[in-house]
Formats: structure tokens, C-alpha cells, sequence
């Protein structure tokens, strides 16, 4: 006798959609949690990628094709428009290079302040260029892919720029690409100092590439709407002195216990197609155990704890 | 009225070759490659989404679950989001495809939308779930995807029945003339 409860079936095809559905979900949600947790499998990650990698390169073309299509209509018609901007970038160009003899005049002045003075010397970085290959197709991050991966000595953790100031940091690489976080991804802090008057504190994203956020500043905190705001280098990781954002509007509240400050990226985050990878900062002495020296170790006030 | 494009009769189910389902997947994976951006993103359809939904709908015993999972790994890879949402999500897709797969065939393209409309929810709840668990928010705008999706379900769902059409009247002719 045929159990009424169960369905017959003339052909075996494997167990029913609901025990593959529950299955796969298992799969997935084992997946998901050594992802996120242990990050142990970005090594399949890069072996899939490079299969992949085909589409995504050939998904980039008709981009590229419509940009070249531009760039030929530039140079065929606009003649005048591009004298032009070949005149104003000559203007600049001059005015730049003055303004970098002087610079290198107060960078060898700066060494030998520091040599009398017994201070470390601040570390050159050098930096290579890098192009966007695509921005990141997942509408809640912001991240672009940059063309320089492995094979180009990137690593996890280096810093990217633009002309004018930090776009983000390096965190994913693939063999031919690598993954560039910016700094107005919700949550990720840059450490920086108010240029005007060497405030250190640090720089959240927001999620929304409009805006940054200081978090944890107390309402009589000395900062004003228009101040500069530059790495401090105190992480190791970004190298000091240069510009992150801007501050745009600040909020004092007395009912809450800390100011709501928003800035603005300086960078152009959302703009360019070149940028630079800065080489790492060599690594900084072992922070001494907490529990070490109570109380002769002061924390900085707006140290993030993560 | 014979041959409307709505028309929901089951015809002679034409053979459909494992290089056309492969190939439309790898269109779709393409077309989610292209680079959207600001708003555009957000109202992206997810076209991997769709073709499998098609499959899963139309060939249920070939492409379904576990193969669904597969093509989300892979467009986790591509995404670089976390091993396994894509899949997830793909997984919860596949499901309500092979399950509503009988109901779905019954039905013409208006009523077909609707009940697309229900999985494409489901899905994308799905991925913002998990995102919502890990990064603990959600932008709200992103299921505005899953609208603009199940606008392309009647266009996608025409012009693939066009081209199985083409694809096989093509390939009869072929074999017809070898003797």
C-alpha cells in the first residue's frame, strides 16, 4: 500500500526542491559565516575571479568604447577647448614646480631641524599609479577594483589617493586587481589631526559618499566649520600631512555629550579614473600591553575601539 | 487569436540546448557587470535573477536549485560581497521557481508578473537580510531593483521564447538537410 501522505512519483529525481532549498541555505549560511568571521576562503575567492574576470573585463568595454568615442570628438572638434586646457595646465605646471623647489628647500630644512632636534625622520612613501577598472556593483558598499593586483606587489591595508587628497585603502587582492575601500564607507575611520590647530581625533565614513562624520567630540571641542582636516600618521598605516576632508557643518547640542561634526572628502571619491597607491608605512614598535602601566599611559581621548 | 505573445497554452516544448541556457546566464552575469552607477545602480534589474528564474521556471529538472546556488557564488565573486549571499539569495529564488513551475506555466504573462514580483521580493529580502545581519543596516532604495526586475519579466520572457523559436526552427532545418 502507497502511504496516502506521500505523493507517488513515477520518476526518481533526486530529494524534493524543499530538502535542496534547506540544504543550500545550510551551505550558504556556512559560507557566510566563515566569510565574515574567519575570512579563511579569500584564496577560492581569487581562483574564482580569475574565471570570472573575462566578463567583467568585457562588461567594461562598451564604458571604455563610450569614452573613447568622447575623447575623439574632443580632439577632432574642440580644438580651441583643448588649446586651452593645454595653456592652463602649462600655468600650472609652472606654478606647481615652483611651489615643489621651495618644498624640497623646506623638506631638507625640516631634516636637519629633526637630526639637531634627535627626532625620527619622517618616512618617504612612493607611490604607483593605478587606473579604475570598475566601481562596485553592490549598491550598499563603496568600492571601486583598481588594476593593479598581486602582480604588481599591492597589499592589503596600503593607502590610495588622488591628486588632492586620501580616497580609501586597499582591502582585497586579487591576482590582476585589487579592491579599494573609500573612506566614506560606513564605518571606516581614518585617523586625523585638525591642521589649524593639531586636534587629533578620527574620521568615520558615512556610508554616503557626500559626507564624513567626527564622532566623539565633545560639544566644547575646538573646531570650526571650514578647517582642514589632514592624517595624522599616528595609526602607521596613512602617512601623515595629508588632506582627508573638510568641515562643513557642526552641530552643538548641550543635550547630547558630544557635537555631531560633518565634513567633506577633499578627494574626488567619486570622480577620477586615476589614482595612487602609496606603498605601506613600515611597521611602527609593538604598543605596550594596557595593563602594563595604569595610569602612566594616558589614552588619547578619541581613540575608536574597535 | 493563435499566436499572441501572451499566450500561456503549452506548446510542443522545443528542445532547448544546455549552451543556450549557459549562454544567456553568462549574458546576464555581463549585463550585472556593466558599470551602473549612483541611482542607476539602484534601480539595476538584477538580470542574473531573471534568467534563472526563467530556467528554473521553463526547464525545472535542469537548471535549479544547486545550480542556482553555483551561479551565486560566482556572483559573489564578481560583486565581491560575502561568500554565499548572492547563493542565498539565488538558492530562495530557484526554490519559489521550481516550486511555482507548474502554476507559473498555467498562468499568461500578466499573472506570471505578479507572482514574480512575490520571489523577487523574497529574494532580495533575502540578501538584505544578511547584509542587515552583518553590516546592520539597509538602504531601503535597493528593493527598488526587484520592481524595475519584474518589469523585465514580460520582455525577458517574450524574447527568450523568440529566440528558443529561432534557435530550434534553425536546428531542425539543419538536421533536416544532412541526409
Amino acid at each position: 500500500m502507497i502511504d496516502s501522505t506521500q505523493s507517488f512519483r513515477f520518476f526518481n529525481r533526486g530529494p524534493s526542491p524543499a530538502v535542496r532549498l534547506v540544504f543550500f541555505t545550510m551551505l550558504s549560511l556556512l559560507l557566510l559565516f566563515i566569510d565574515a568571521r574567519y575570512r579563511y576562503l579569500e584564496s577560492t575567492r581569487s581562483a574564482l575571479s580569475v574565471l570570472i574576470s573575462p566578463i567583467q573585463q568585457l562588461a567594461t568595454l562598451p564604458g571604455a568604447l563610450w569614452q573613447k568615442t568622447g575623447d575623439f570628438f574632443i580632439t577632432q572638434s574642440a580644438q580651441r577647448s583643448l588649446a586651452n586646457e593645454n595653456e592652463m595646465m602649462r600655468r600650472q605646471h609652472q606654478f606647481d614646480a615652483a611651489q615643489l623647489l621651495q618644498m624640497q628647500a623646506m623638506q631638507l630644512e625640516n631634516q636637519q631641524l629633526r637630526n639637531l632636534a634627535d627626532l625620527p625622520q619622517r618616512n618617504k612613501f612612493t607611490a604607483q599609479l593605478a587606473e579604475i577598472v570598475y566601481a562596485e556593483r553592490d549598491v550598499f558598499r563603496r568600492k571601486v577594483l583598481i588594476n593593479k593586483g598581486a602582480n604588481a606587489d599591492v597589499l592589503i591595508g596600503q593607502v590610495v589617493m588622488d591628486e588632492i587628497g586620501i580616497i580609501g585603502q586597499i582591502t582585497r587582492v586579487y591576482p590582476l586587481l585589487s579592491e579599494v575601500t573609500m573612506i566614506t564607507e560606513k564605518d571606516h575611520a581614518v585617523p586625523v589631526q585638525v591642521l589649524r590647530n593639531g586636534l587629533r581625533t578620527i574620521l568615520f565614513g558615512a556610508g554616503d559618499t557626500s559626507h564624513l562624520l567626527l564622532r566623539y567630540m565633545p560639544v566644547s571641542a575646538d573646531v570650526q566649520e571650514g578647517d582642514l582636516l589632514v592624517t595624522s600618521g599616528i595609526d602607521g598605516i596613512y602617512p601623515p600631512g595629508i588632506p582627508v576632508a573638510k568641515v562643513i557643518k557642526i552641530e552643538r547640542d548641550p543635550a547630547y555629550p558630544f557635537a555631531r561634526v560633518f565634513c567633506l572628502p577633499l578627494a574626488g571619491v567619486d570622480k577620477h579614473r586615476h589614482l595612487l597607491v602609496l606603498s605601506s608605512q613600515p611597521k611602527l614598535p609593538e604598543r605596550p600591553a594596557e595593563s602594563s602601566a595604569p595610569g602612566t599611559f594616558k589614552r588619547p581621548m578619541n581613540r575608536s575601539r574597535n | 487569436m493563435a499566436f499572441t505573445a501572451t499566450q500561456s497554452k503549452p506548446e510542443i516544448q522545443r528542445p532547448v540546448s544546455n549552451l543556450f541556457i549557459a549562454l544567456s546566464i553568462i549574458t546576464a552575469l555581463f549585463m550585472n557587470g556593466l558599470p551602473w552607477e549612483g541611482i542607476w545602480l539602484m534601480l539595476r534589474p538584477d538580470f542574473v535573477a531573471l534568467a534563472l528564474l526563467y530556467w528554473c521556471m521553463h526547464k525545472p529538472w535542469r537548471i535549479g536549485i544547486g545550480l542556482s546556488w553555483a551561479v551565486g557564488i560566482f556572483a559573489d565573486v564578481a560583486d565581491a560581497s560575502l561568500f554565499g549571499q548572492h547563493a542565498l539569495a539565488y538558492s530562495v529564488l530557484a526554490f519559489g521557481g521550481v516550486v511555482l513551475h507548474r502554476r507559473l506555466q498555467m498562468f499568461d504573462l500578466r499573472q506570471q508578473t505578479t507572482q514574480v514580483f512575490g520571489i523577487f521580493v523574497l529574494t532580495y529580502a533575502a540578501y538584505a537580510l544578511v547584509h542587515w545581519q552583518v553590516n546592520g543596516y539597509v538602504v531601503w532604495l535597493y528593493f527598488m531593483g526587484c520592481i524595475t526586475s519584474t518589469l523585465l519579466w514580460t520582455p525577458m520572457s517574450i524574447m527568450f521564447q523568440a529566440m528558443r523559436q529561432v534557435g530550434s526552427d534553425s536546428e531542425r532545418r539543419h538536421r533536416e538537410r544532412r541526409p
